[in-house]
């Protein structure tokens, strides 16, 4: 084993473990890689440079809540998709729009998803949220019974093809007219 | 993107136009309202495509209606009714107040229809932006993470070993060396003694030497090299070598104390 001498190598390097963690790598370990012969800043100037060229072929360098990626680009998605005819049955509307409510008003007790979308909350819908790791308990609110404060995971981002929230569109763009009081 | 009236079927036949006077037969009432996502989706969807003012609403047919279907959705959906009573209760609230006359001391009095529209547009908000976060492509479904396949290879940190764990194993070998002596290799010629000055000689004359390089695989059997093992760890545990590695699987090195 021969330490990088370049910044081709360690490019490559980078590239090598990107390509084969399956998963987004965080900034922390990709500099493992180097075992600290590599500054933060260094590491992401090399990862635009592979971003940019990686921008000509079938995969692309995308950067997520967790780290950055290797994916198929889009045009690839509904080739690759007829290979597993079984797809995932779709969530219910109301775990969509449970899932909604916490993206956007987080963090939120069951009682705040029940008041807005005016029924009770079916506790399989939480439990199927929690099960894929799209939400969590980040603490309890504190009033009497102390409900738990449900909010998103990063694995949420990361599913969703995002860094933050933020890039979610406001709920205003959802905002549709006025209900008029009088007609 | 709201739901639209086709997308509701009773008995098996879409249903093109809401009855007028809201009233559903009790036995397609759960197609019906499984079509909603509770109360507030059934009155927004009847108030964004029909129309409706929330004021008009005929309470007292309604609310005959409601009743009708808890009875049936007890037996049911008992959770469900109780969500669509409390609606209910909640327009009759806003109807009576809309009747009665204000109290002459509340100047300003917020319309009493103004938080169930409130509530209402939120919801229609969410239930969007539940529409567009279903849209979008997801891992697993339009999104490819990239997954080379390569052989797992985890770095083996090579284990710690202090320095009384070296004099232990020591022990135990010159104990066993001791148990086996009858049948032991001509201990005289191989003395790990022997071989520790040859170490050290070597390495005075050559500075810093390679691991691998103190042991000539040709030339020596396995005794000797196993001695000259036993030389080199016992020279570091007297203090005697310095041995340094960078990285794990590099190279070892051997440099004698005194060199520095």
């Amino acid at each position: 084993m021969r330490e990088p001498e370049n910044i081709t190598e360690m490019k490559q390097i980078l590239e090598a473990a990107l390509l084969t963690a399956g998963q987004a790598l965080s900034l922390d370990d990709m500099l493992k890689l180097f075992a600290g012969r590599m500054e933060r800043t260094t590491l992401r100037m090399l990862l635009d440079e592979l971003k940019q060229e990686w921008e000509e072929k079938t995969l692309e360098l995308v950067q997520v809540a967790t780290g950055y990626r290797f994916q198929a680009k889009a045009e690839y998605s509904a080739f690759i998709a007829r290979m597993n005819p079984e797809r995932e049955p779709k969530y219910s509307r109301a775990v969509m729009e449970t899932l909604a409510i916490i993206a956007y008003r987080q963090p939120v007790t069951r009682g705040d998803i029940e008041q807005i979308r005016g029924v009770t909350v079916n506790p399989n819908v939480m439990r199927q949220l929690i099960e894929r790791d799209w939400i969590d308990v980040v603490g309890q609110r504190e009033v009497p019974g102390r409900p738990s404060l449900y909010a998103t995971t990063k694995h949420f981002l990361d599913d969703l093809n995002l860094r933050s929230l933020a890039e979610l569109p406001p709920i205003e763009d959802f905002t549709q007219s006025e209900i008029p009081l009088d007609s | 993107m709201l739901i639209t009236t086709s997308d509701i079927k009773i008995n098996g036949e879409a249903l093109y136009e809401l009855p007028k006077d809201l009233y559903i037969p009790p036995d397609a009432l759960e197609v019906y309202l499984e079509s909603f996502e509770g109360p507030l989706d059934l009155l927004l969807y009847l108030i964004r495509k029909n129309n409706l003012d929330i004021l008009n609403i005929p309470m007292a047919d309604l609310t005959a209606q409601y009743m009708l279907y808890v009875e049936k959705m007890k037996a049911i959906k008992l959770e469900l009714a109780a969500d669509y009573l409390l609606m209910s209760a909640m327009l009759i609230e806003i109807k009576s107040r809309m009747l009665l006359p204000k109290p002459a001391e509340i100047e300003e009095e917020d319309d009493p229809r103004a938080e169930l529209v409130r509530r209402l547009m939120e919801y229609e908000a969410i239930k969007l932006a539940a529409k567009n976060l279903d849209e979008m492509p997801k891992v697993g479904e339009e999104l490819q993470v990239a997954h080379a396949y390569y052989h797992h290879i985890a770095e083996i940190k090579p284990p710690e070993v202090s320095m009384d764990e070296l004099v232990e194993a020591w022990k135990n070998v010159l104990k066993r060396a001791k148990l086996n002596s009858h049948h032991k290799l001509g201990r005289a010629e191989l003395s790990v003694r022997e071989h520790m000055s040859m170490v050290l000689r070597r390495l005075q004359t050559e500075g810093m030497c390679e691991f691998s390089a103190l042991f000539d695989l040709k030339i020596d059997g396995l005794p000797k090299l196993v001695v000259n093992f036993l030389a080199i760890l016992e020279l570091a545990k007297e203090g005697l070598v310095k041995i340094t590695q960078q990285a794990a699987f590099s190279t070892i090195y051997l440099q004698a104390s005194s060199a520095e």
